[in-house]
């Protein structure tokens, strides 16, 4: 066994371990930790598919910012209402079974059709690619989400002004 | 590994989050379900740019990552505004527009 196979399985096993932690667990707040986990292993299978540009980007924005906005939304709310929240499930075996059908459809989907076992090793330096390529190709939709950011900034402001 | 190694993995944790934001009563919990499943798209993203040498997918993930966070801080934006008129965070409470 390689040590790219070796990664991949360890990953795999944390990432699916802590997305079921995630939507089984019966605390908010350690779902929400469990989450920064499987957003971390996320970031590893980035760095194994050669994306270290990605991996950085995930990291900071997703396992940071995410993560630490939504356990500010916890305690604040929880403070509003003095106790804490409820985090309980309904429909268990409807949820798990849509789950499970929609996996197979996937499954099938892929086993399906042929896809590359082995994958060209890459040339030169990805992330100086993306940079190109999100500055020259896709420079419109790279400005209009500047736009969207900061159009999510003034709402999200509005909302959760103080009340008058 | 090959590409259906990935992409069976993505599609394990996409179901995954589809389990929760079916099941979860909580909002919050709701949105956590989405997060998964967001991530599990970016993992497709980024395997299917890798195999075909095509860094316009990488490109695409980085673009995701940016709407998600802010999806997500609108999205919580609207359950502390929910907190304050309603003191609920069940999705099953919010039922304004039901006739």
């Amino acid at each position: 066994m390689t040590l790219e196979v070796v990664a991949f399985w360890a990953l795999s096993v944390v990432l699916v371990g802590s997305a079921l932690a995630v939507v089984l667990g019966k605390n908010l707040f350690h779902s929400v930790l469990w989450l920064a986990l499987a957003l971390t292993g996320t970031a590893g299978i980035f760095l194994l598919l050669d994306a270290e540009f990605l991996a950085g980007v995930q990291i900071l924005l997703y396992a940071g910012g995410v993560v630490t906005v939504v356990v500010f939304a916890i305690v604040v709310t929880e403070r509003l209402i003095g106790t804490q929240l409820s985090h309980t499930s309904r429909h268990l075996i409807r949820g798990a079974a849509a789950a499970v059908v929609f996996l197979m459809l996937v499954l099938r989907g892929i086993s399906h059709t042929a896809l590359p076992l082995e994958r060209i090793p890459a040339e030169g330096d990805l992330t100086r690619a993306i940079g190109g390529s999100t500055l020259t190709t896709f420079v419109l939709p790279f400005e209009l989400l500047a736009v969207l950011l900061l159009v999510a900034l003034l709402g999200a402001s509005y909302f959760a002004r103080p009340e008058e | 590994m090959g590409l259906q190694a990935y992409l069976t993995l993505a599609a394990v944790v996409f179901a995954i989050g589809l389990f929760g934001v079916m099941t979860r009563r909580n909002t919050v919990g709701i949105l956590l379900g989405i997060e998964l499943m967001l991530n599990a798209v970016n993992i497709n993203l980024v395997a299917f740019s890798r195999f075909n040498v095509d860094v316009s997918g990488m490109v695409l993930t980085l673009f995701a990552i940016c709407i998600t966070v802010a999806e997500v801080s609108l999205g919580l934006a609207l359950v502390i505004l929910l907190f304050r008129s309603r003191r609920t965070a069940l999705a099953d409470h919010i039922d304004w527009l039901k006739g």
